[in-house]
């Protein structure tokens, strides 16, 4: 399960960066989103990974039962997601409006020249 | 427990919360970014006294205790460093009633920029690294809008490349936060720095500590990761980059003081090595950047960059004294460069144009203006007795106490250039005649001028005012980087 968590994340991760380095903003915002999930699953993958055994705490009990799943990096995911949310939908708007204003969608070709 | 940390907090999101609320009336809006404003500067000041007489002030947001629970720490840097922006946000507020424009102004100027603060302040006072992603988060979306706001083609340009700049440096933030996490258990700052080194992996801490040295150095603008900011800096209204100029990148620079003083100091034969050669390379491509530019305000931003490597240059250099230049002069080129991005505005609103062969004349139009503008350019350069000189000196005098010669040669010799630029700067805006064909100005009613001089006028007093009297801030950075030196003490009072 590690094993292919990693080669994911490493996966995505690739795709991010190689789209990233495109000229087409649409691309590069998809890259950016790509991005943040390997980062988001590199969160989830970093304690160890069970499965089927929620952190509850039985009656009389001070911790849950030894191999439980980690609810922290889980609580980290779920505020990154929704960051990660809110700041794509600004980047694509941005985008729209760049296209819209300059009148192309690659960057540094029509590159407006103010001092 | 007192509820002063989280002061700086509240109120800018008050302010904020109240002005969305009155999203249609432009008059309110403008009162409570004033008053939220002004009480800030209260607010910070107290904070700032509170924390110089008890050495350090902690707070468990909702009673839980560390590490679990949120805490806001407040030591003299982040207290200092507070008070700054508090000042900053202060300046430019009354600068923008002065000067921007009503359209700009009807789209939320005034609640984006308390949120920006909000989110600058969170950064300082926050003593757990999620919450640090967070509060960066915050500031930059209010970055994102407040440099698009306007819509400008150029501004929509620089926007794209500093989002996904930006976002890029969020994303090696994040990762760098996850596997410390799966590293330690903890994302407690005073914790990290009790757990870390992991015994059997050492070189994967300084891995995890590179990692968030390019995030950091990307908000920072440290060399090779800056090129997000000359590219979008001149492009918004001028004093959304003067605040820009101020604050954003220092947020970048404080998380880098914070965390290789505070948790990542078990290698810096290596760190700190790797943060000096990137502060030499830093200082000389910003100044080296800013000779081939033609507008004041593209000027000025390359000239930031090359300012950070100064700070970066006490970081890696790594003692007291060191800690303590670069902590004055944070506080120096916040106030400087604040101070030259709202005099380029001014110049702007005089000749209708900051490009360098547009405007000219001013020394003689606008005599004041022409001072506003060298006493901030002569102590960006390092002249005394104005502030720069004595943060230069510190760092000159314990980078030769170290042994860097190369390194102190460098800072001396981008000093100079700096120098060189400003003259560029006076010699074109201030000395020479006004060009035939020049722009009209701007025009503008008396109060908005006053407006406008006023904040840029004491931003200036207050540089002259740190230069003669320097010896209040510099004991002031001595005592912060004391504690700063000292993370046994930090981890002591966060987790008794």
């Amino acid at each position: 399960m590690r094993e292919l968590m990693a080669l994911m994340v490493g996966g995505l991760f690739a795709a991010g960066v190689y789209l990233l380095l495109r000229r087409n903003t649409v691309k590069v915002v998809v890259g950016i989103s790509l991005l943040s999930h390997a980062a988001n699953l590199l969160i989830f993958s970093t304690p160890a990974l069970v499965r089927g055994q929620a952190p509850l705490v039985p009656h009389g009990a001070a911790l849950p039962p030894a191999p439980h799943a980690d609810p922290l990096p889980q609580a980290l995911i779920l505020t990154a997601i929704v960051i990660s949310l809110g700041v794509l939908a600004f980047a694509v708007v941005l985008i729209q409006r760049a296209y819209l204003a300059v009148g192309s969608e690659e960057l540094g070709v029509r590159e407006v020249d103010e001092p | 427990m007192s509820m002063l940390p989280v002061l700086p907090l509240v109120i800018p999101l008050a302010a904020a919360s109240l002005s969305l609320a009155a999203w249609r009336r432009r008059r309110e809006q403008r009162v409570l970014g004033l008053v939220g404003a002004l009480l800030l500067a209260v607010a910070a000041g107290l904070l700032l006294w509170r924390t110089w007489e008890e050495g350090h002030l902690v707070m468990q947001v909702g009673s839980w205790p560390a590490p679990l629970g949120i805490t806001l720490v407040v030591d003299l840097l982040s207290a200092t460093m507070v008070a700054v922006t508090a000042l900053i946000s202060l300046a430019v507020t009354v600068y923008s009633l002065g000067s921007v424009d009503p359209s700009v102004e009807s789209f939320g100027y005034y609640p984006l920029l308390q949120i920006l603060v909000m989110g600058v302040c969170g950064a300082f006072l926050t003593g757990d690294l999620f919450n640090l992603y967070v509060w960066f988060e915050v500031m930059l979306m209010a970055s994102f809008v407040l440099l698009a706001l306007g819509g400008r083609p150029a501004q929509l340009q620089g926007a794209v490349k500093y989002v996904v700049l930006n976002l890029l440096a969020s994303t090696f933030f994040l990762c760098g936060v996850g596997l410390l996490y799966g590293m330690t258990g903890t994302l407690n700052l005073a914790d990290l720095a009790r757990k870390l080194p992991v015994d059997d992996s050492p070189p994967m801490t300084t891995a995890v500590g590179m990692l968030l040295l390019v995030a950091f150095g990307i908000k920072a603008a440290v060399f090779p990761l800056f090129f997000w900011l000359p590219a979008s800096y001149h492009t918004p209204a001028s004093a959304v980059s003067a605040v820009f100029a101020g604050l954003l990148t220092k947020v970048g620079v404080y998380a880098l003081l914070r965390m290789f003083t505070l948790v990542f100091i078990h290698e810096p034969g290596f760190t700190h090595r790797v943060i000096l050669v990137l502060a030499a390379l830093t200082m000389i491509t910003g100044v080296l950047g800013a000779v081939a530019q033609h507008g004041m305000r593209r000027i000025l931003s390359f000239h930031i960059v090359s300012q950070i490597g100064y700070m970066v240059m006490g970081l890696g250099l790594f003692t007291k004294t060191a800690l303590a230049a670069t902590i004055f002069y944070v506080v120096h080129h916040i106030m400087v460069k604040t101070n030259l991005f709202l005099v380029a505005g001014l110049v702007q609103r005089a000749c209708g144009s900051e490009a360098l062969k547009e405007v000219g004349g001013l020394a003689q139009a606008r005599p004041a203006l022409a001072v506003l503008f060298l006493v901030p350019a002569l102590s960006l350069a390092g002249v005394p007795p104005l502030s720069g000189f004595f943060a230069k000196l510190g760092l000159a005098r314990e980078g030769l106490a170290r042994g860097e010669y190369t390194l102190v040669a460098v800072a001396l010799v981008v000093g100079l250039l700096t120098l060189v630029s400003m003259t560029k700067i006076w010699n074109e805006v201030f000395w020479k005649a006004a060009p035939p064909t020049g722009r009209t100005p701007v025009p503008e009613s008396t109060s908005e001028r006053w407006l406008m001089m006023g904040p840029a006028t004491v931003l200036a007093l207050l540089t002259v005012l740190a230069g003669l009297g320097a010896q209040p801030l510099m004991t002031l950075s001595l005592h912060a980087a004391e504690q700063l030196m000292d993370p046994a003490g930090y981890t002591r009072v966060v987790l008794p």
